[in-house]
């Protein structure tokens, strides 16, 4: 039988574009996360900057909004020393009816070396992948609710870095899980690096039963999806991705799911709670637990941008 | 086939590296062969706390064909660098790209007084105009042939070549 080789890996194995957590190999997951921790000392020097993408443009090709993920990645790229140009494409090209391949035609054009994507469509940075120079690569942001594959890996650098060893743990991702990328990278990273046992806690028209076969717990119940919970990973309420109606409504939400410090103490004592950001406060979780000892949240979005630049210098230095 | 005694290079090494301390200098070893010989020389040498250790993964002049080398260590140095005096250790010295890529890396820390370096070998070779203060060893190898410094588990150093 032909296998079709995974668009991400060179014929050496190696990462040319990181597009899914799904399907790359343990030992791609914790080299990343190793070479994360050499940048997060970066932060401890004088000169902030090492030289690895000098001479290099890195475009950010966000086609779906987002503050965050843009400038972590922005931050990280010129740690990296890269050029960075940010594309406002959902209000520029795309709006002229250029199409998606086009504008990749045309920033090919103007030597970029790397794009940084987000898409509301699944699917839309393999297609850039698949149709770009050799020498190029591409990163996804964020494809409609198929993958997030630097926050799945942020969020294992986070787990690795309270928890040490993942074959030990217990972790409840709860929320929103049908419209999350997050919880799909984070739930392949986790099966990839070991992670026992993996609960998908949330409302039945929030987290379908098919989950299960991700290899997944899947608990409609708060207090049991959470209880003796190494890692708490909240979801934010999506509600622009939201049709129909799902749920009766946030306050109901907030009252079954919500993160209270009455239902964090079901978690073991030592429990992380992380959450990949913006915060709806008062919705999927208290002010008392996004602020309290408990939480890592901001730690999070200090790891992403070492993870970022572990992604970055990775597949840039490998040829395709 | 090449011999060469690690061990008794070490204490040349050792000797040679006494009379480049001033009473203030610090060591610095190159990750991983130079790191270990700091740390022993460190403890030879009677100085106080560890040696630093640098690695010349983030400014390596061959990013771009071989990309990010796995295990390469990481930075680690445990006192100010600005004013300092410093005597980088390394194992082999050859092309002196490593020592190059070894500079820049010290000066994302600051500005040291003064920078020396002392090797146990030195191979010849050299790409750019970069000399040790201290060789215990001068030889000349062919360019496929690879020195390489080990350390057995009761800290006793040896050298092995490999062809490339």
């Amino acid at each position: 039988m032909l296998m079709k080789r995974n668009p991400q890996l060179n014929s050496h194995g190696e990462l040319i574009h990181l597009l899914s957590i799904e399907g790359l190999p343990r030992a791609v997951l914790t080299q990343i996360l190793d070479t994360a921790g050499t940048f997060l000392s970066v932060n401890d020097r004088e000169v902030k900057k090492v030289p690895l993408l000098r001479g290099k443009s890195v475009f950010n090709l966000f086609f779906e909004n987002s503050t965050r993920t843009r400038t972590t990645f922005e931050i990280a790229a010129k740690r990296l020393s890269a050029d960075v140009i940010n594309l406002d494409i959902a209000r520029s090209s795309t709006a002229k009816g250029e199409s998606l391949l086009d504008t990749i035609a045309n920033l090919s054009a103007m030597h970029a070396d790397m794009f940084v994507v987000r898409h509301a469509e699944s699917g839309a940075p393999y297609l850039i992948a698949q149709h770009v120079a050799p020498h190029v690569h591409v990163v996804n942001a964020g494809d409609g609710r198929h993958a997030h594959p630097t926050q799945g890996l942020l969020d294992m650098y986070t787990i690795r870095h309270y928890k040490r060893d993942f074959t030990q743990l217990t972790v409840a991702i709860v929320g929103d899980i049908v419209h999350s990328r997050v919880a799909r990278s984070d739930i392949h990273a986790l099966t990839t690096l070991g992670v026992p046992e993996i609960r998908a806690v949330g409302p039945k028209t929030l987290v379908p039963g098919d989950l299960a076969g991700m290899g997944v717990r899947v608990c409609h119940d708060m207090a049991e999806g959470i209880r003796d919970a190494d890692v708490i990973i909240m979801l934010r309420l999506q509600n622009e991705r939201m049709s129909g109606a799902m749920l009766p409504s946030a306050g109901e939400f907030f009252k079954h799911y919500g993160l209270t410090p009455e239902k964090l103490a079901l978690a073991k004592p030592d429990c992380i709670v992380m959450h990949p950001g913006p915060i709806n406060r008062g919705v999927e979780i208290d002010s008392a637990v996004a602020d309290g000892t408990h939480s890592v949240i901001l730690p999070q979005v200090t790891f992403g941008i070492a993870v970022r630049m572990a992604v970055m210098s990775t597949i840039a230095g490998n040829q395709a | 086939m090449l011999q060469l005694d690690a061990e008794a290079l070490y204490a040349e090494l050792l000797a040679g590296v006494r009379p480049l301390m001033k009473p203030d200098s610090r060591l610095v070893g190159i990750w991983r062969g130079g790191a270990w010989l700091a740390e022993r020389l460190q403890r030879d040498l009677g100085l106080a706390g560890a040696p630093g250790v640098i690695s010349s993964t983030l400014h390596r002049d061959d990013f771009a064909e071989r990309g990010l080398a796995s295990g390469a260590g990481r930075t680690a140095l445990p006192f100010e660098i600005d004013a300092a005096h410093l005597v980088l250790v390394d194992d082999v010295l050859y092309t002196g790209r490593t020592i190059r890529a070894v500079v820049n890396e010290l000066y994302d820390f600051g500005r040291p007084a003064s920078v020396q370096l002392a090797v146990l070998v030195d191979r010849g070779g050299r790409e750019l105009p970069i000399a040790a203060a201290f060789a215990a060893a001068r030889i000349s190898l062919p360019a496929e042939q690879k020195l390489a410094l080990a350390r057995a588990d009761d800290g006793r150093f040896a050298f092995s070549v490999e062809e490339a």
